[in-house]
C-alpha cells in the first residue's frame, strides 16, 4: 500500500493532557506528524485537531481507531486532500529599505499576500494558501533578507455536508 | 441530596465505599499521607493490604480483579511510589484488567518545581492507562473517582490513574457522590449491528469446517454460559487463547485446546484448514497468529470484539462485529442452526492423538523418579479434577507455557497470568490478590526461579496479613524460556541465562511459611498433597530438569501450520 498525504481530524473534550494522549499514539508507531493545529470548534468546549501526515491508508485507519478509542475523544476522521478544503497561514518579516519597496510590493501583489506592518527597517506580510503557494512566495523572496518566517499547520474543513453537531448529537 | 463538608482525603474513602470497594493494595508515603490518615478511620469497612513494593500492589489488584471480577484499587505515593506502578499498569492495559490507582502528588503550588518526590506521573502513565487525571482541588475528587471507576470497568476494561495533590487531600469540600454512568465522548457498550450478525450466521450455517476461537473477552463479558450454549447448538470446535483458558471447560467434548506459540498441535494446525473462523473476545496477538500473511487465509473470518480498534487491526475480517461478546453470542444463538461437525471434530482428535503420543505422554509420565515441569502441572490438574477448587496463577516463561498446556482449566476465572506484557514477577503478588478475591478457592502460584526473585519480597505481605497462597517454584536454575531460545536459535550460546539461586526454603521459612523442596517424582507426589492440604500458605520448591524444552512450538515468523512437535 502506497503512502500518501492524509488529514486526520480529531474532535475532543477540552481536557489537560489530551494533546499528549493524541501524539503518543503517533510516537509509538514511529509516525512523523507533518503538521498539527488545534482550536475550539463551533461547539463550545469541543476542540478540533487537524493532523497532517504521510502514511499508508491502512496505517492511518488503524491510527484513527486508536485516536477514537481515547476516552476524551469524541470522534476522529481521516481524509485525503481531495476531500477537504484547507489552508495554511504564513507570516514573513523581511529587512526593508526605501529602494526595494517597489520590488516587494510586486511580489506581494503577485502572490495575493497582505502587508501587515511596515517600518523603515522591516516589513511584515502574510499569505494564506496551500503549502505550495507559501513555498513559492518564500522562493521569490530569496533576494531579500528574510528575518523571520512562521507558518501555521494546516487547518481544514471537510467537503461532506454532515455537521460536527450531527456527529456529536449521535454520541449523546 | 444532603451534603457535608469533609476533607478531600475523607472524600476518597467515601467514594470507595460508594463504589463498594472493601480491599485496597497500597504503600504509604509523604504525598499520600492525608489519604492514609483518613483510611485509619475506615479500617472496619476497607481492608488495606500493605505490599512490599508498589509493583506488587498493582499485580495484586490485577489478581484480585481477574479472580473476583471486581475493580482492583491501589494506593501509592508520589515520585518513586508512582513510577513503581508503571509495569503493573502496562500489564493491566494490555490484558484488559480493571484497576483504579490513586496516587498522592505534591501540593499544587509545587507542581513543576522538581519538589521532593515530584514526578510527572500523568505524563509517564499516559501510554499505559486507559485514562488518567490529576486532581488539584478537593471538590474535584468525587467526580474524578466516579469517572475513574466507570471507565476502568466498562467496555474493554483497563487501568485508570487518579493523581491527587496533597492540598486537594487536605482541602475541604461539600461531599456528594454521583455514580458515573455516561460520558459524552466515551461509548463503552456498542450496539451490535443486526445485519452483520445475520451475515455472520449465514456464514456459520453454511460452513463445513467452522472453528471458534475464544479469548478473555468471554470472561470479561460473562459470556461463558452463552458460549457453551452456542457451541453446543452449532457443534463447533472451540479453542482458547492464553487469557481465555477457563472460558470454556477443558473437559468438554467440543474443546480442542490452547492456541499459540506453545499451544496444542491440532488447534494451531487446523486454523489453516477451517472454512469459517469465528473469533470472539480475542485480538489475534502475534503469539496466536504466527506469520499473519499465512494465517487462516482460506477462511472467512468473523471477528467479534468490544474494542472497535481491534477489528481489522491484525487479521482482516469478512464480518467484523463491534459488540460485547455476551450480547453478540446471545443474538447469534437465535440465528444459527442446530448442527454437528463430527468429521471435522475428528480431525482435531486425530491430531490430538499424535500430540499425545509424541509430546504429552512422554512429558507427563516420565520415568518414575524424574521430575519435570509437565508432570508437576499434570498432577496438579488431576487434583483439581477431583476437587475443582484451584485458581492457578502463573508467572512468565516455560513454567507458564507448561501450565497452560497441561492444566485443564475447568471453570471461569481460575487462570490468572500475565499474557500480553509477559511480566516476570507477576505471579506472587497476583496470587495474593486472587486469594483475597476468592477466599473460598485454593490459590496456587506456579512460578519459575527467575520470576520468583523479581517480587519475592511480597512474601512479607503474605506474612503480615496471614494470607493463604500455595507457592510452587519450578526451579531449573535457568531463565528457562530464554535458554530454550538460545539453544534452538542462538547455537546454544547460553548468554547470561544460568542463574545462581539462594536457598529458597530458608528464605521462605524466614517468612514463617512452611516450605519444602523435592527433587524426584515420587517425593513430589506426596509433597503436593501436603502443600494443598496445609492450612494457610505453603511453599514447595521443585528442582526440575535443567534443560527441558517446551514443545510444540511455532517459531517466530513461522505459520501456525508449521507448528513443530519437537
Amino acid at each position: 500500500m502506497e503512502k500518501q498525504r492524509y488529514n486526520i481530524s480529531v474532535f475532543t473534550e477540552n481536557t489537560i493532557g489530551i494533546l499528549n494522549r493524541l501524539t503518543i499514539i503517533f510516537t509509538r508507531r514511529h509516525i512523523n506528524i507533518d503538521s498539527i493545529t488545534a482550536s475550539e470548534t463551533e461547539l463550545k468546549d469541543v476542540y478540533r485537531y487537524t493532523i497532517v501526515l504521510h502514511e499508508t491508508e491502512l496505517q492511518v485507519r488503524k491510527v484513527v481507531g486508536q485516536l477514537e478509542k481515547q476516552v476524551d475523544v469524541l470522534k476522529a476522521f481521516y481524509h485525503c486532500d481531495a476531500e477537504i478544503v484547507y489552508q495554511e497561514l504564513a507570516l514573513m518579516k523581511v529587512r526593508m529599505n526605501e529602494n526595494r519597496m517597489p520590488e516587494l510590493e510586486q511580489i506581494i501583489r503577485r502572490h495575493s499576500a497582505r502587508l501587515l506592518s511596515v517600518s523603515p527597517e522591516y516589513a511584515v506580510f502574510e499569505l494564506t494558501g496551500h503549502e505550495e503557494a507559501i513555498n513559492h512566495i518564500v522562493a521569490d523572496l530569496d533576494t531579500f533578507d528574510l528575518l523571520e518566517f512562521a507558518r501555521s499547520g494546516r487547518v481544514a474543513v471537510t467537503k461532506p455536508m454532515k455537521t460536527l453537531e450531527a456527529f456529536i448529537n449521535e454520541l449523546v | 441530596m444532603e451534603t457535608q463538608r469533609i476533607t478531600g482525603a475523607e472524600a476518597v474513602m467515601k467514594c470507595l465505599r460508594f463504589e463498594n470497594i472493601s480491599t485496597i493494595f497500597g504503600y504509604p508515603g509523604g504525598a499520600i499521607m492525608p489519604i492514609y490518615d483518613a483510611l485509619y478511620d475506615y479500617q472496619e469497612s476497607i481492608r488495606h493490604i500493605l505490599v512490599r513494593h508498589e509493583q506488587g500492589a498493582v499485580h495484586a489488584a490485577q489478581g484480585f480483579a481477574r479472580a473476583g471480577g471486581h475493580t482492583g484499587v491501589v494506593f501509592a505515593t508520589s515520585g518513586p511510589g508512582a513510577t513503581n506502578l508503571i509495569t503493573g499498569l502496562a500489564d493491566a492495559l494490555i490484558d484488559s484488567t480493571p484497576i483504579v490507582c490513586i496516587t498522592g502528588q505534591v501540593a499544587s503550588h509545587l507542581l513543576g518545581t522538581d519538589a521532593f518526590q515530584e514526578t510527572d506521573v500523568i505524563g509517564i502513565s499516559m501510554p499505559v492507562t486507559k485514562w488518567n487525571i490529576q486532581v488539584t482541588r478537593a471538590e474535584e475528587i468525587a467526580p474524578a473517582l466516579a469517572k475513574a471507576f466507570y471507565i476502568a470497568a466498562s467496555g474493554r476494561p483497563g487501568p485508570v490513574l487518579v493523581d491527587i495533590t496533597k492540598d486537594a487531600q487536605f482541602g475541604l469540600t461539600d461531599f456528594h457522590y454521583e455514580k458515573c454512568t455516561e460520558i459524552r465522548s466515551y461509548r463503552p457498550i456498542p450496539v451490535p449491528d443486526r445485519e452483520l450478525l445475520a451475515e455472520a450466521a449465514t456464514l456459520i450455517n453454511s460452513a463445513q469446517k467452522p472453528y471458534l476461537l475464544v479469548g478473555q473477552g468471554i470472561l470479561l463479558s460473562h459470556a461463558e454460559e452463552r458460549l457453551l450454549h452456542f457451541a453446543e447448538k452449532t457443534g463447533i470446535p472451540v479453542a482458547s487463547t492464553l487469557l481465555g483458558l477457563g472460558a470454556f471447560p477443558a473437559d468438554h467434548p467440543l474443546y480442542v485446546g490452547y492456541l499459540g506459540m506453545h499451544g496444542n498441535y491440532a488447534p494451531n494446525l487446523l486454523t489453516n484448514e477451517c472454512d469459517v473462523l469465528i473469533a470472539v473476545g480475542m485480538r489475534f496477538d502475534d503469539r496466536v497468529t504466527g506469520d499473519v500473511s499465512r494465517y487462516a487465509k482460506q477462511a472467512k473470518v468473523i471477528h467479534i470484539d468490544i474494542d472497535a480498534s481491534e477489528l481489522n487491526k491484525i487479521i482482516p475480517a469478512s464480518v467484523a462485529v463491534h459488540a460485547d461478546a455476551n450480547q453478540a453470542l446471545e443474538m447469534l444463538f437465535d440465528l444459527v442452526n442446530q448442527n454437528q461437525h463430527g468429521q471435522w471434530l475428528q480431525q482435531f482428535r486425530d491430531l490430538e492423538a499424535v500430540e499425545r503420543a509424541e509430546v504429552i505422554e512422554p512429558a507427563v509420565f516420565p520415568d518414575a523418579e524424574k521430575l519435570n515441569m509437565a508432570r508437576i502441572v499434570n498432577e496438579l490438574s488431576t487434583w483439581n479434577k477431583h476437587h475443582r477448587d484451584l485458581i492457578v496463577v502463573t508467572d512468565v516463561g516455560q513454567h507458564q507455557m507448561i501450565t497452560s498446556r497441561y492444566f485443564d482449566y475447568l471453570q471461569a476465572r481460575t487462570n490468572i497470568t500475565s499474557g500480553g506484557l509477559g511480566t516476570m514477577g507477576f505471579a506472587l503478588p497476583a496470587a495474593i490478590g486472587a486469594s483475597l478475591a476468592r477466599p473460598d478457592k485454593t490459590v496456587v502460584a506456579i512460578i519459575g526461579d527467575g520470576g520468583f526473585q523479581m517480587t519475592i519480597q511480597e512474601l512479607g505481605t503474605i506474612l503480615q496479613h496471614g494470607l493463604s497462597v500455595k507457592i510452587i517454584i519450578l526451579n531449573n536454575h535457568f531463565l528457562g524460556m530464554v535458554r530454550q531460545w538460545q539453544q534452538l536459535f542462538f547455537d546454544r550460546r547460553y548468554s547470561f541465562t544460568e542463574i545462581v539461586n539462594p536457598d529458597f526454603v530458608t528464605i521462605v521459612s524466614g517468612y514463617r511459611i512452611p516450605a519444602q523442596q523435592v527433587e524426584t517424582g515420587h517425593a513430589f507426589h506426596e509433597a503436593l498433597e501436603t502443600l494443598l492440604k496445609t492450612e494457610g500458605s505453603a511453599f514447595l520448591e521443585c528442582v526440575v530438569e535443567r534443560e527441558e524444552n517446551v514443545f510444540p512450538m511455532i517459531e517466530t515468523g513461522a505459520s501456525v501450520a508449521e507448528i513443530r512437535l519437537n
